[in-house]
């Protein structure tokens, strides 16, 4: 697999010697756009702080690994993030409580029994990696896993994509079209937590809902239709990823929070544009 | 007095402007929220090219009834279509929805182009609103003067523009019955006119049987070839005329209030 990215060694930076720094480039041109898709969605539908609890799920999901002693933690993480998320979802239905609020005791309580059961035994330095990060540290086997996550998840998302849109627009509005609400954004909620799983290890929970989030809401401030919002989306998602990972080795600076400072970056540039476009 | 029974009430629409037969018959609709009964055996027959207007205080089970028709809450009674041509159906008619106001964000980027897209289409959105698609949209659109708005950005519409644009969402695929809940409320006055003339001309070159709740009792009154007056049960039904001059009605809105002053 190492042969991978061989191509990019050729190129005259002096990153392009290494070939952590060629996989990392990799992983980000793949997953942006990907990112990007999603983050439409998630912004279109008032989920932004939604996938924010589905991140901070993964730690308790981690924890709960770590516990039954599994080999890899993923499943338990997956398990996890989805059993609160649609768990949400269901109460989100069901009563008329204050979401936010709802959401925000989630989080408190996946971030507080997550450490509770990372830190038994005093080694929770073990799994710090998990709250921002390592890009540089992904493999040639995670990134054809990250390659298939993409596709899977990718074309799920752009089939399902009228769905979800029209069910953000007005549900009762999609009801009387036929739409089934509630497996809809079951679906969509089981795409955000394999994307934002499938991605901890090497953003972190800390920064992933902005990957999500910023190159959607940067989008947002200059397109006049959905389709410009997309692309705008995963070109802003793709610069600031390519970007970001520059800056970073050059600064020496963890990679993943540096891409959501480039992409903080973008989003003021669109605000600019929004508001000259105005007088 | 309770609901007018359903053999009696039968064709005794007052303008079955062109067939007059068929109908869509809401039979016992009832719906219970928190033990609390909302709505109570609800019946009523719509004949196709009429509009039936449901009035009512707040609280009198207006948009629930709407609901219940939509599917959207658990309600006992049942709705059966009965068209022109063809056997009787026993399965639901297919419905046209226009939501009372659209509650959706408005700096969403979405234009016009991108919900017809979105509710009619299979194809992505994001890879961008097709010519079949496009073509739809304008041809619903024109139907109800509203052509030129294909592809504003929905967050951008007047209140006006807005309805307009959902009833002619609400009209593709044509349906056989069609709801529209509050549809002016928020729109001015000239919208409101605009709103009725449209939905009138509609009912009669489409022949649809409308059924609309309204708080609008002065624009209603002419649009209107029947009146339910709703106060969790109906509690009359008949032409306009009727149904203004109705004691209860009068009392419920408060007009006797105004005759003594």
């Amino acid at each position: 697999m190492s042969h991978l990215t061989d191509f990019l060694s050729c190129l005259p930076f002096e990153w392009a010697r290494y070939e952590f720094m060629r996989n990392a480039l990799l992983a980000v041109i793949l997953v942006s756009p990907l990112f990007a898709l999603m983050g439409t969605l998630v912004v279109n539908n008032r989920m932004a702080f939604f996938s924010d609890a589905i991140g901070h799920a993964s730690l308790t999901g981690l924890g709960l690994g770590v516990l039954l002693g599994l080999a890899d933690p993923l499943l338990a993480l997956i398990g996890f993030a989805l059993l609160l998320g649609i768990g949400i979802l269901a109460l989100q239905r069901t009563t008329r409580a204050s979401m936010d609020t709802i959401i925000s005791l989630s989080m408190s309580f996946s971030i507080a029994l997550g450490v509770v059961l990372l830190s038994r035994g005093g080694n929770f330095n073990r799994y710090s990696h998990y709250l921002i990060g390592d890009l540089l540290s992904i493999t040639p086997r995670e990134i054809a896993w990250l390659f298939l996550t993409v596709l899977i998840v990718g074309g799920g998302l752009l089939f399902f994509y009228n769905r979800i849109l029209l069910i953000g627009i007005n549900e009762s509005l999609a009801r009387s079209r036929g739409l089934n609400a509630w497996w809809t954004q079951v679906l969509f909620v089981s795409s955000i937590v394999m994307v934002v799983t499938m991605n901890l290890n090497w953003v972190g929970i800390l920064i992933i809902n902005s990957l999500l989030i910023l190159p959607a809401a940067a989008a947002r401030n200059i397109a006049g239709n959905t389709r410009q919002y997309v692309v705008y989306a995963v070109a802003i998602s793709l610069a600031s990823g390519v970007c970001g990972l520059m800056i970073s080795y050059y600064a020496d600076t963890a990679s993943g929070a540096t891409i959501v400072l480039v992409a903080m970056g973008f989003y003021f540039l669109t605000l600019a544009v929004k508001a000259l476009r105005r007088q | 007095m309770t609901a007018v029974p359903a053999s009696s009430d039968h064709h005794h629409g007052i303008a079955p402007h062109q067939c007059g037969r068929c109908c869509t018959h809401i039979d016992n609709i009832s719906v219970t929220l928190d033990r609390h009964p909302v709505i109570e055996d609800v019946s009523l027959h719509l004949h196709c090219g009429e509009l039936t207007t449901v009035v009512g205080p707040n609280g009198a089970g207006k948009s629930t009834l709407l609901r219940a028709l939509l599917g959207e809450v658990p309600h006992t009674g049942c709705i059966h279509f009965h068209p022109v041509f063809g056997p009787e159906r026993e399965d639901s008619p297919a419905i046209g929805y226009v939501p009372q106001s659209l509650d959706f964000d408005r700096f969403s980027p979405f234009s016009v182009c991108d919900l017809f897209a979105a509710s009619i289409s299979r194809f992505p959105v994001p890879l961008g609103c097709r010519g079949g698609v496009r073509n739809t949209a304008l041809a619903a659109l024109e139907n109800v003067e509203a052509g030129e708005l294909l592809d504003r950005r929905l967050g951008k519409l007047s209140g006006g523009e807005l309805q307009r644009v959902l009833l002619a969402l609400s009209l593709t695929p044509l349906p056989n019955l069609l709801l529209l809940d509050e549809p002016v409320s928020g729109i001015d006055l000239s919208g409101r006119e605009l709103f009725y003339r449209t939905v009138s001309e509609l009912r009669r070159r489409f022949d649809l049987s409308i059924l609309m709740v309204s708080h609008d009792l002065a624009g209603i009154a002419a649009v209107s070839d029947r009146i339910v007056f709703l106060d969790r049960r109906v509690i009359c039904s008949g032409p306009p005329g009727e149904v203004l001059a109705n004691l209860e009605f009068r009392h419920a809105f408060g007009f006797d209030l105004e005759e003594q002053k």
